[in-house]
């Protein structure tokens, strides 16, 4: 969707503000906003996909007006009531009508579900590549309402395939429906002139990770 | 990820206790939420003790600088490292979430590599920990696709014209970290004290790693950016 989080090439931000000395959290509701989305996420009602999604939906002036881990807090809501872990009444009122049918994460699973080792990546022998390093192709110019990986700024771009990272599951039909659909993820370079014109440095260039429906030879 | 490497040297704490401010509507919401899925059995306190501990105090940026310290002293490990980056740090103990298909970028005199998440905020959990507030934010996110060199100057690299800058948007599950340039000068150190000269901003490629070692001297995570 293009939503506020595709924030690529926007001008009028300001600079970046590194704080010396950061902390890893600055509240301890961050913490917990957090931890809760990580573990209510290790409970398999949705996918990391669906949680970015979830996200997108902010309404942009409230995503600029917000912090990150509120970010988070507006997906998680989301989610858990349309994934029917908690029901609307309940999360308006923030009072539990019943317990959930199902079993927490415990504290025990959490250094096993942190290292696991397998999470987008699926077989090299479930796609074969329709393209390879070096060749030419161009992003398509789609706009869907649905979730994709492709940010506005990269569509119907010219570039050249830098790498072929294997196969992924494909997230805009991950995010949709939970399908794990494979597809083939392209390193691709574009030149900063192709992406912004003229004014662009003639060093510059920006890699985008596309998965194969996005490109077309070109 | 055993090292416990930061202290909160400057909390903004909101727990209750006597210092007596009105908690805020964030606060207060997600102490709500969190009681709602405590009560519904969705979610055990002590699960959430241990998610925070994991990223507070055992996963962090040392793991990072361990990598490329390695990297600079051992040339089978940096050819390993680069061609097959995940299965190369996990020779030292670092997987698991947000760092499953690891790509490493080598930083060379005429080559610099910077990485950002202009979609959010994907960054390489098992080797960084998470990620600071300004490779969140809108401006970072805006302009390193756009504007890379004028970013790369507000963190204090000034690079040359005929250094080619490649930015690489994390826009699908690869997490991208930098190996930087080893600084000159650093001929008789031992890895554990390269390690300490690396930064974390070095290996997200908004720094150089200097020999005089990072400034005010603080552990990962709680570095100044250079």
């Amino acid at each position: 969707m293009n939503g506020i989080h595709d924030l690529g090439g926007m001008h009028g931000f300001g600079p970046v503000n590194p704080e010396p000395n950061e902390p890893v959290f600055h509240h301890e509701w961050e913490r917990r906003a957090f931890a809760l989305n990580l573990a209510t996420g290790f409970l398999g009602r949705w996918n990391i996909d669906m949680g970015r999604y979830a996200r997108e939906h902010m309404p942009p002036a409230e995503y600029l007006a917000t912090t990150y881990y509120e970010h988070w807090l507006y997906g998680l809501e989301r989610l858990l009531v349309q994934k029917g872990l908690v029901t609307a009444a309940e999360l308006d009122a923030m009072r539990a009508q019943g317990p959930a049918a199902i079993k927490p994460l415990s504290p025990a699973d959490v250094p096993k579900a942190l290292r696991n080792r397998r999470a987008a990546r699926m077989d090299d022998d479930l796609a074969a590549p329709r393209f390879k390093a070096g060749d030419r192709v161009r992003t398509k110019n789609e706009h869907p309402t649905g979730h994709t990986r492709l940010p506005r700024y990269a569509r119907d771009k010219v570039g050249v395939v830098d790498r072929d990272h294997g196969v992924f599951i494909f997230a805009d039909e991950h995010a949709a429906s939970g399908q794990k659909v494979p597809q083939r993820c392209y390193a691709v370079r574009f030149e900063g002139r192709e992406l912004w014109g003229p004014h662009a440095g003639p060093r510059d260039a920006v890699f985008v990770d596309c998965f194969e429906p996005y490109l077309e030879p070109a | 990820m055993s090292d416990h490497h930061h202290h909160h040297d400057h909390e903004h704490d909101d727990r209750p206790g006597p210092h007596g401010a009105p908690l805020t509507d964030v606060q207060l919401r997600v102490r709500a939420l969190e009681s709602l899925l405590v009560d519904k059995g969705l979610v055990d306190p002590k699960a959430l003790d241990a998610l925070i501990d994991t990223y507070e105090t055992k996963v962090g940026p040392r793991n990072g600088a361990l990598v490329v310290a390695k990297a600079w002293v051992d040339p089978a490990f940096k050819q390993r490292l680069l061609a097959d980056s995940t299965a190369a740090i996990a020779e030292l103990g670092y997987i698991g979430r947000q760092g499953e298909d690891m790509v490493v970028l080598e930083n060379t005199p005429k080559v610099h590599n910077v990485v950002v998440c202009t979609l959010c905020s994907c960054y390489p959990w098992p080797v960084l920990g998470l990620p600071p507030v300004w490779y969140k934010s809108g401006p970072y996110r805006a302009r390193t696709v756009i504007d890379p060199r004028g970013v790369l100057r507000e963190f204090g690299v000034d690079l040359a014209d005929d250094v080619e800058v490649r930015v690489w948007d994390s826009t699908a599950e690869l997490r991208y970290l930098v190996l930087p340039e080893r600084p000159a000068g650093t001929d008789g150190m031992t890895e554990e004290q390269l390690a300490e000269l690396v930064t974390r901003d070095s290996m997200i490629g908004v720094a150089v790693v200097r020999a005089g070692g990072r400034r005010g001297a603080g552990a990962p995570p709680s570095e100044a950016s250079e």
